[in-house]
């Protein structure tokens, strides 16, 4: 019988990736991959909580929102990264220090 | 193991798997195919989970929006002779001691509490009633999701817009 736990325990090892690529990434859209995983293992949190709990479908609604959001994101985050290639010629994260004093 | 059983390990193993390739491939390019594998599973849990137009949703916008636009991103950002599109990896030793302690820590906690599980929702058609609810009780966060999305569509091409004067 397939309970909320092992969705939990699928949605945290995605969760534990897409951390370990933000983290390990120095390419800006690798990171921003790592980001979408963070984002989807926290959508099937949602997912399985809506249907295992009380029975209410709030739940998938906020999955809905927060797919949303992961689509603005990544949209402002490509334009930034762009801009950022166009400046300094490089999608490395830990060359943008244009900023550094 | 019941037919259920089964097709969510299968569905849990694809998600799994693949966003591990996502995260240790060596090339751009590898990383985002097996991305596309991960929403693929990602929404085959939500079909297991009763989600069925979550499911179309994240095919549409996921795989059909922001992989693609993802692609474009790798695309704009190296030089169109530069085939072999690497993605250095740096502090790798630190990062994986942290994602494993978080998923030791996370999938402890989600094996070891009692959930309050309640009576469930058995899967059914979802559709009309989340569009009920959209235009009902949550109308608000809807047109402000819109306006967010408007905002964010202006504000990216403000952003990556070639300035003439500057």
């Amino acid at each position: 019988m397939i309970g909320i736990s092992h969705y939990l325990v699928v949605s945290s090892a995605l969760f534990s990736l897409g951390i370990l690529g933000i983290l390990t990434r120095r390419n800006a859209v690798n990171v921003l991959m790592g980001v979408e995983l963070v984002l989807n293992s926290a959508n099937v949190n949602l997912v399985a909580f809506s249907r295992f709990g009380s029975g209410n479908l709030q739940g998938q609604l906020f999955a809905v929102f927060v797919i949303v959001i992961a689509a603005a994101e990544v949209a402002v985050a490509l334009a930034i990264v762009l801009t950022l290639y166009r400046l300094r010629r490089t999608p490395n994260l830990d060359e943008a220090d244009i900023l550094r004093g | 193991m019941s037919a259920e059983a089964a097709i969510f390990y299968v569905f849990a193993a694809i998600t799994v798997f693949s966003g591990a390739v996502v995260v240790l491939a060596r090339s751009l390019i590898y990383s985002a195919f097996a991305l596309l594998f991960t929403f693929f599973g990602v929404a085959g849990l939500y079909v297991l989970l009763g989600a069925d137009f979550l499911a179309a949703t994240q095919l549409l916008i996921y795989v059909g929006g922001i992989l693609v636009l993802l692609l474009f991103g790798v695309m704009l950002t190296h030089k169109l002779y530069d085939l072999d599109l690497r993605s250095e990896v740096t502090q790798f030793l630190p990062g994986i001691i942290v994602a494993a302690g978080l998923f030791a820590i996370l999938s402890a906690t989600a094996l070891r509490t009692r959930w309050a599980v309640g009576p469930g929702r058995p899967p059914a058609v979802t559709t009309a009633e989340i569009g009920r609810l959209f235009m009902g009780q949550y109308l608000l966060p809807f047109e402000a999701a819109s306006v967010l999305l408007l905002v964010a569509l202006m504000g990216a091409a403000m952003i990556v817009r070639r300035r003439r004067d500057a």
